[in-house]
This record gives structure tokens, sequence and C-alpha cells, in this order.
């Protein structure tokens, strides 16, 4: 495809970057510079109107929010804790595919007490216990959430799981589903409108390219 | 030093100079193009009862208001987060006039929380509202008014979005959601977050052709959505089908009044869904990710007030305006200030009246202050010549 107008997308590195790649390639997109081994946060790509800036996960939904960038990739867990107020997300990319999940140790207490729950996704877990009617003490960490059980700080934890793998091996189990994540393709409202047909022409493309992923 | 306590409270601002004179600059002008059109002037209260406040905004409103008691009645009062609501309910209150009734405000509104995008918590509210008047014609008047003022701030290059908070309003009612599902689709609209609309459409049993139509209005945006519609929302009830008539006819009048300006389309934004009855719509700038001025119709809100009229206008926040446009400063059209010297000398007297009469800034020395003319941002000054006052380069 062609780009008669520049176009800024944000994404963060590691898994959702890599992820990204085929379904930007699939709308012709590719980057000049591999940002593992690049310092370089602005990336070049084939396109000279079609810059990849590289941002931390968390910072995707501002930058795109701000209109700093036009289009970006953004975690659904992102999006639940932010609110996704002043965006569009007009397309699942089926990419960087994990849980929220409850977990603790086996047989942990779910009863009446006030419970403690560590979590990095404060605002996530608080909506899940109040709607289930549960008074809950929320302790927000930045890491290494399966340390929190075993060190007494808390009684549950609020996580995102993809194996499960790290839980086993901190002798913690999955007990409660709270939403199934995955990354989607967030816009800018301003250029969805103003830059519109350019837009549209990329949503489609990468939705055509996630429909082949599928098949 | 110790300057922490001197700090405004977060999203709270102040316009210092030179801002406060361009500001001032174009809150007049645009006071004046609001008179020309025949809009009054009117300087609702910075508090009132909290219900009044919030009457027909269905509660939008209310996280955003911020709330005292009144020792007096014991009644909670509100810092108006919105002025709408004061000019619907002084048109329908006060004023009770059988005739069109066009007003106009500006004024500082406070709100709990900064939106999404902007960081400040006291806009600078200025708009317009037509009440006594259902129709496309008044609805362009409004239009018309909003892209002056932005012309007036300097903004050349705006986009208009247009919709009508009637087709999707339509189609629900024809679905037979109810309200809670209503609000949930709602905000996945909002959010054009086509897997939750159709994940919620799912758990709905609806009809084939009814879950379609409304899946269907997250896609029905840009340019050609109107034609896409008619193909797309065939099968729809006659309010959605007049509804769709409706916005057609206010984009025929605004493509032929504004034959530059670029509209864009977009039926699943509904600003203000929750009180607004017809059509709505925003300016866009490049740049800035959030509409700069918005508006619609909102029929019938003065209700509540004893009087339901039909209403429509638009508002924006007049420090974003100045922000966004390209406002000269004033003072930079003018020479700059003149620095006299203090003097009881009677001729010196005259010549400043006279020059000020003829506008220009003087500024008297006081004696014993510090600076002269440079420092007091003067570019001339007045210099003695035998018995005469003459100008000078300062």
């Amino acid at each position: 495809m062609t780009f008669d107008t520049p176009i800024t997308i944000a994404l963060s590195k590691g898994r959702i970057f890599k992820q990204a790649l085929p379904l930007l390639a699939h709308a012709g997109i590719e980057p000049v510079d591999d940002p593992e081994s690049s310092r370089k946060l602005i990336l070049d790509t084939n396109h000279a109107r079609v810059k990849l800036v590289i941002i931390r996960a968390t910072d995707v939904p501002t930058y795109v929010r701000y209109g700093a960038a036009d289009l970006g990739v953004a975690g659904k867990d992102v999006l639940m804790e932010q609110g996704g107020e002043g965006l569009y997300e007009p397309l699942d990319l089926a990419i960087a595919r994990c849980r929220m999940m409850v977990a603790g140790v086996e047989g942990a207490q779910m009863g009446d007490e006030r419970l403690r729950i560590a979590t990095k996704y404060v605002r996530s877990a608080r909506r899940h216990f109040a709607a289930q009617g549960r008074q809950v003490e929320i302790i927000k960490l930045y890491g290494s959430m399966e340390l929190a059980p075993l060190a007494g700080l808390a009684d549950l934890i609020v996580d995102l799981v993809e194996s499960g793998n790290t839980l086993k091996a901190n002798g913690l189990v999955p007990l409660e589903h709270i939403a199934d994540i995955s990354s989607r393709l967030v816009v800018n409202k301003a250029s969805w409108k103003m830059k519109h047909a350019t837009v549209m022409r990329l949503v489609e493309a990468l939705r055509e390219a996630v429909g082949r992923g599928e098949s | 030093m110790h300057n922490e306590p001197w700090i405004l409270p977060e999203g709270i601002d102040e316009v210092l100079p030179p801002q406060a004179w361009r500001l001032e600059g174009v809150r007049r002008e645009l006071l004046d193009l609001y008179a020309t059109w025949g809009y009054e002037l009117i300087i609702p209260p910075f508090v009132e009862y909290l219900e009044s406040l919030l009457t027909g905004t269905g509660g939008d409103l209310d996280l955003q208001t911020f709330k005292l008691t009144d020792q007096m009645s014991g009644r909670l009062m509100g810092i108006r987060a919105d002025m709408t609501p004061q000019a619907a309910r002084i048109d329908a209150q006060r004023l009770r006039r059988g005739v069109p009734v066009r007003l106009c405000y500006i004024g500082t509104v406070l709100h709990t929380r900064p939106g999404a995008l902007s960081s400040s918590r006291s806009p600078m509210q200025i708009g317009v509202e037509l009440y006594g008047h259902s129709g496309v014609e008044s609805d362009l008047e409004i239009v018309q008014l909003m892209m002056r003022t932005l012309r007036c701030v300097g903004i050349a290059e705006a986009f208009l979005d247009l919709g009508h908070v009637g087709i999707f309003r339509g189609l629900a009612r024809q679905a037979g959601l109810d309200a809670g599902q209503e609000s949930a689709l709602f905000d996945a609209l909002q959010r054009k977050a086509v897997p939750e609309i159709d994940q919620r459409l799912g758990q709905l049993s609806l009809r084939p052709n009814m879950g379609r139509m409304l899946r269907a209005l997250a896609d029905l945006n840009g340019e050609d959505a109107l034609q896409r519609a008619r193909v797309e929302l065939s099968d729809a009830s006659p309010d959605v089908i007049s509804a769709l008539d409706y916005l057609e006819q206010v984009a025929d009048r605004v493509a032929r009044a504004f034959p530059g300006v670029p509209v864009h389309f977009d039926l699943a934004e509904l600003r203000g869904y929750r009180y607004k009855t017809g059509v709505v719509f925003a300016a866009f700038v490049p740049g800035q990710g959030e509409e700069i001025a918005r508006g619609g119709r909102y029929d019938g809100i003065g209700r509540v007030f004893g009087r339901a009229r039909p209403a429509v206008g638009f508002s924006a926040d007049l420090k974003r305006l100045l922000r966004a446009g390209a406002v000269p400063d004033a003072t930079q059209h003018r020479p700059g200030a003149i620095y006299a010297p203090w003097s009881e000398d009677e001729a010196l007297q005259k010549k400043i009246a006279e020059l000020r009469a003829q506008g220009e800034q003087v500024l008297v020395a006081l004696p014993g202050q510090t600076g002269g003319a440079e420092e007091m941002g003067c570019s001339r000054k007045l210099v003695q010549e035998g018995r005469m006052w003459v100008l000078s380069g300062a």
C-alpha cells in the first residue's frame, strides 16, 4: 500500500513487536532497523512517511491518545487498566495472547474475610472483585507478583498468565479467570477522521492479515 | 525558598501577560460577532443549586461537578461544570418568551477531573444556544457560528465531524434493547471496539439483520458514510431513516455554506448522547487528538423547568482555542508603550491625556522607581523640547 500522508505507529519492544511484524509486513510496512539491536527510539521503515516509535507498553495508549502517534498496538490489559476513553480500538490483532487471572497457593482461602490482593492491575482487580460484591484490599506492586503470597504480603494475586509455568514454579495455581487478553490496534480519534482513507486502508490490511493468521 | 504553598492546584491555571490581553481581545471579538447575529449575552452565576445544574444532562455532569453545602439553606450547591444547562434554565424559567431566543455566554467552569486529553480542570467556556426552533435552519446557524468562531481565533484548517444520535437511539429501540444493554453497546461504539461490539451483540438474541445494522454503525464513518448507511440501514425503522434524511439535509447546507471545509460523518460518534436528541457536530484540527469545539441539538431540555423547548448550540474552551489558533499578540500591531516622566507640568499632563485619548499606552514614571523606559517595556518616551513635549525613541 502507498502512504500519501505521514503515519506514526507506536509499538512496545519484545513480544508485541515481534508478533506485530508479520501483520505490518502484510500491510507492506517493514522496519529498516531492528529495535532489539538499535538504540533508536524512532525507527524508519521502507516507506519514507511511515515511522515506528518504540515505547513502553503502558505508554502506547498515551502516545496515541494525544496524537503523538496515529496508531499503536496496545495490550487489552493496558487498555482495561487505563480506561479506553479518547481512543478507538477497532481491531483485535490476536497477538500476545494471555489471560488475566486471580492466582494463589493451592486451596487458598477465598472466604468472606477481607482478602489482600497484590497486583499491577489495580483497576481491573478492583472491578473484578467489586462485581462479585467482595471487599478486598489491593496492594499495588510493580513486578514479581508471585512472591507476594509466598512472603505473606498478600493472600492472592491478579496477574497475566501465559503458560502458567511461572505460577507453577512458585507453587501457585490459577483460581479465577478475569479476562482473555490480546493486543488491540488503537487509533487516535483525530487521525481516524483527518487521515481517514489511509487509516482505513491500513486497518483493512491488518484485519486481513489477522484473518489469514487464523485460517 | 519554599515556593510549594503557592503552586496552583492540579489542572487549575491562570492567564498572564501578554496572553491575557490576547484572550480578552478574542473574547470581545467573539461576543461582538455573536451580537451581530442577534445573540444576547447572559452572565449566569458561578454556583447554584445542584438540581438545576444537572437537569437534563442525564447525570453526565454529576461526577464532573464540585459540590458544597449552602449554609443558608442546607441544600447542596454545585460549581458549574457546564454552562449549557444554565442557559436552558434561563431561557425556560426566566425569559419565557414565545419567539426564538438566542443566547451567548462566556465564563470559567470547573471540573472535578481533567478530561481524557486536556489537563485543565478550569476551562473558559464560550458558547451560543438557540432556543425555540427545531429544524435544519437553526442547526446550520449554529454550525456557521462555530466555524466563524474558529476562523476568528485564526484556525484556518478545521474538519467538521457530523453525526445524529437518533440513528443509534432508533436502532436500539427497534432492537428492543434495555437501558443497560444500550449503555454497554454505546460504550463500545464510542471506542469503535469492534471485537467488544461483536461480543455484546452475540450475547443478545437479536434478529440477524438487527445485529448487522447495529454492528454496521462502527464502520459508518468517512466522507461517504451517508451513502453507505442508506444501503446498510435500509431495514431500519422510519425514525432512523428520517434521522438519516435530516442529517443529509444538514450536510448539504453545510457543504454549500463551507465549500472548502472537509466534512467527516460518523454515525457512532455520540457526544452527550444522554441528553442530545438530533444532530451532533464537532470541529477537529490537525495535531489535536480531541475536538476543539462541539455542539448539537438537545430538544426538550427545558421540560424540567416547566417548558420544553427545542434547542441547539455549541461551545468550546476559549483557552484551548487560543492555543490551537494563531491570534497575533495585539501589542504587535501597535507602536510600543510610551514612557513619560512624572511631573506636574500642565503641558505634559495635557499631552499625556491627548495620547491616551488616541488609544496610546502611556506609563507615567513614579518618583524614586527602579528601572527606566526599556525595563518597563516602553519603546518610546516623552521628552521636553523647549516648552513642548514630544515623542522620541526610548
